[in-house]
């Protein structure tokens, strides 16, 4: 899993079959220090979040799991809104 | 496996479904000597891990449910499957 966060909503209407009726959000992904890490990446969301949550994603065939119909051509997910973050103090 | 230390954990409400109830840990890969090297990642912890432990862990999804004992969980990729006590080299 990695940190990211929201920071667009995709709109398709011609889509797969098994994407119908999936929100797809635009993730920026994050490093601890909340830095952007990389290019942002499409991602499945079931979780409901927003523009400018705070998630974690994680991508691969376990990212299509999250969604009804398994047999989906899905690469990232949405897998939960982030409330807080601690981080070790570095001496 | 990666080595890697916990430097600290996310706290999140609103999960997909298999993460309910499971801690979270953020992880920064290591080289043997205990140097950082790598981006950081965040992990589900089977050990009871915790901030500054050397851990053990698997980015394989079929392991993963192996690590948790849930055979019917597929959506969980990322595991802490052991704390290290010493790498002797």
């Amino acid at each position: 899993m990695k940190l990211g966060r929201v920071t667009g909503r995709v709109v398709s209407t011609i889509k797969v079959e098994s994407f119908q009726g999936v929100t797809l959000l635009l993730v920026q992904p994050l490093d601890e220090k909340l830095e952007t890490i990389g290019d942002p990446i499409v991602a499945v969301d079931t979780v409901r979040a927003g523009i400018g949550d705070l998630i974690y994603f994680e991508t691969s065939r376990e990212a299509g799991r999250v969604l009804e119909n398994v047999m989906n051509p899905c690469d990232a997910a949405i897998m939960g809104i982030i409330d807080d973050i601690y981080i070790e103090n570095k001496k | 496996m990666i080595l890697g230390k916990v430097i600290g954990n996310v706290v999140s409400t609103i999960k997909a479904k298999g993460y309910e109830s499971k801690k979270i840990l953020i992880i920064q890969p290591i080289n043997p000597a205990g140097n950082p090297k790598g981006k950081t990642f965040l992990a589900i912890d089977a050990v009871q891990a915790g901030v500054g432990d050397i851990v053990l862990t698997i980015d394989e999804g079929n392991s993963a449910r192996t690590v948790i004992n849930e055979p019917d969980t597929f959506t969980i990729r990322t595991v802490i499957a052991g704390i290290v006590d010493e790498i002797a080299m």
